[in-house]
């Protein structure tokens, strides 16, 4: 089914379906707030204890920073990454199991703005929690923000990224199982090993050069660039593999939905 | 102008069942339309293609002249449809889903919350409107489908087994909705299992079996390829004898009452008129089945291939 294109003439209904979409999935994430945003914040608060506080003093500095300090950028990242992801997989995954995709799917709608629409509800919880997490952290270290912009922009690119993962495992998944593998297996182990809580300076040789693999590694890198302006890798580079990653995802998920992968029989 | 068109519709699952053979079908505006067939005859099948939830393996398919495939946002935007499953979301309040579902469609805000609140007063769901839907009856559930379906104001409806599972209030006052809607403009394509309902409502119906249109009439043609009725006769008191009726085929059922069966060129005044010789007092009479129920079996039984020579039959004639 065709349905990528629309007429400039159907642009504003376009533009109100796109607004439904939004709203609707922002909406379904406030509504279970104890749900999709208090967690990440408990978590990541027991993170600031536990590592920051406790054992973080013992740990030295890292990098010319606190571990507390040098931890922050990844913590909040790591929420990002993780609940970007969730929102869309759940969200979607949900609608395909009951079954009211379908009301998007006979609806005129656009496969691009059911793509932007799910991934505005993914990148806007990725954003509030790493907000939340954010003021969570200025109870136990002040971080400087040295690059705003850089913040900003990593924040959400890298929000935007993870939603789209979340989406094209939405389209994939065929069971509740399914939406668990990737976060579990994949997204989790490649977080934790992306430098959040060390720098891969610390790391011999070869494991170093492994670590470089993982794009995961680039988005907290370029993060922490923003707040603390030191970076194991290039800012540069950070940000081409972020957004060659979103174009790749983008034109996959773009194809899955005009090919009605797991959508339409 | 048609409403629906299509042409050479086929349709092969993977697995490689194939569940539409070249079918034909043209429904005109206007129209309230029964497609009618067995489980597995391909209704639900040809449905999903018109609404794009499946893809066809080749064929055209054109609602008000425009292609599905080519112009999509003109014809999805004239479709409504209710199918045969609740498929909302459970966890969403009534309201919700009828304004979510006319943003998909590109209405604002305000007109929605006018559509929103004419139809779920038609279909008496307005007090109910704040309830979450996973709450609401098996019948308020299908009309909320209904109302959802119209929020955009389709020119063509299609309908998949709505009144299944709902008590028989519920299903007509869906028939009476309906039918205003119908008399107001809105071409109606409805699938069902009950024929007395198809019977009653649609004016032209097509009966696909096998994934192929095997009759496509209006309901009175096929009515009269009804060679013979049955009906059941209740007698004022009790029969000592089952009385005999020449031409007539008489099976008692119990002491008051009998099934005769009239062909069709037999009339219920001769039947009459030799009850009455006998004494026989008729109290009532029914059907034994819905006609179109009589009709739609026996064309059942048959194989395809002769359905496909009657119609060639009917063709040459």
């Amino acid at each position: 089914m065709r349905n990528s294109a629309v007429h400039p003439k159907y642009a504003r209904q376009t533009l109100i379906a796109l607004r439904t979409i939004a709203w609707k999935e922002t909406h379904r994430y406030l509504r279970i707030w104890l749900q999709t945003l208090l967690p990440p914040a408990i978590t990541m608060t027991l993170y600031f204890v536990i590592f920051g506080n406790l054992i973080g003093p013992r740990i030295g500095p890292m990098s010319g920073h606190t571990y507390i300090e040098f931890i922050v950028p990844g913590v909040i990242m790591m929420s990002v990454i993780t609940n970007a992801y969730m929102n869309v997989v759940s969200s979607f995954f949900g609608a395909k199991f009951q079954r009211h995709i379908e009301e998007i799917l006979v609806s005129p709608t656009p496969n691009y703005t059911i793509l932007v629409g799910y991934l505005a509800g993914g990148v806007g919880r990725g954003l509030l929690t790493g907000l939340i997490v954010t003021l969570i952290s200025m109870a136990f270290t002040q971080v400087p923000i040295q690059h705003p912009a850089i913040t900003i922009s990593v924040a959400f690119l890298t929000a935007l990224l993870f939603s789209l993962g979340g989406f094209i495992n939405g389209i994939f998944a065929r069971k509740f199982d399914d939406i668990a593998i990737v976060p579990t297996f994949i997204l989790t182990p490649l977080t934790y090993l992306g430098g959040v809580f060390y720098s891969i300076e610390l790391l011999p040789g070869v494991w170093r050069e492994l670590s470089l693999a993982n794009p995961i590694l680039y988005m907290v890198n370029a993060f922490r660039y923003g707040f603390l302006g030191e970076s194991d890798i290039p800012i540069q580079t950070a940000y081409s593999i972020i957004i060659v990653f979103i174009i790749i995802s983008v034109c996959f998920s773009l194809y899955l939905l005009r090919r009605g992968v797991g959508l339409r029989t | 102008m048609e409403a629906l068109s299509l042409s050479k519709l086929n349709k092969i699952y993977a697995g490689g069942v194939q569940a539409l053979r070249d079918v034909d079908l043209v429904v005109d505006e206007g129209e309230f339309f029964g497609l009618l067939g067995p489980n597995g005859a391909g209704k639900s099948t040809i449905i999903g293609i018109i609404s794009s939830l499946v893809r066809k393996t080749c064929g055209r398919v054109e609602v008000f002249g425009h292609p599905i495939d080519r112009e999509p946002w003109q014809a999805k935007s004239l479709l409504g449809l209710v199918p045969q499953e609740f498929n909302f979301n459970t966890f969403e309040t009534v309201s919700q889903i009828i304004l979510n579902q006319a943003g998909f469609y590109g209405i604002n805000r305000r007109t929605a919350h006018q559509r929103a609140e004419r139809y779920l007063t038609e279909l008496g769901l307005w007090s109910r409107r704040n309830s979450v839907s996973r709450t609401l009856s098996g019948g308020m559930k299908r009309r909320l489908m209904i109302a959802r379906a119209l929020i955009h104001h389709p020119r063509l409806l299609i309908l998949d087994e709505p009144t299944a599972g709902v008590d028989i209030e519920v299903r007509r006052s869906m028939w009476d909705f309906l039918r205003r809607i119908n008399a107001e403009g809105t071409t109606i394509i409805f699938s069902t299992h009950y024929l007395e309902e198809a019977e009653s409502l649609c004016r032209n119906i097509a009966i696909i079996d096998q994934g192929q249109i095997i009759e496509n009439t209006d309901v009175r043609s096929l009515l009269r390829k009804l060679t013979a009725q049955s009906f059941l006769l209740d007698i004022d008191g009790c029969l000592a004898d089952v009385p005999k009726l020449e031409d007539f085929h008489v099976v008692p059922v119990d002491e008051s009452c009998l099934e005769v069966e009239v062909r069709s060129d037999q009339s219920l005044n001769e039947l009459f008129a030799r009850l009455a010789e006998r004494n026989v007092q008729v109290v009532s009479m029914k059907n034994k089945s819905n006609r179109l129920e009589e009709l739609f079996v026996r064309m059942l039984e048959r194989p395809p291939e002769a359905h496909r020579e009657s119609a060639q039959v009917e063709k040459t004639v």
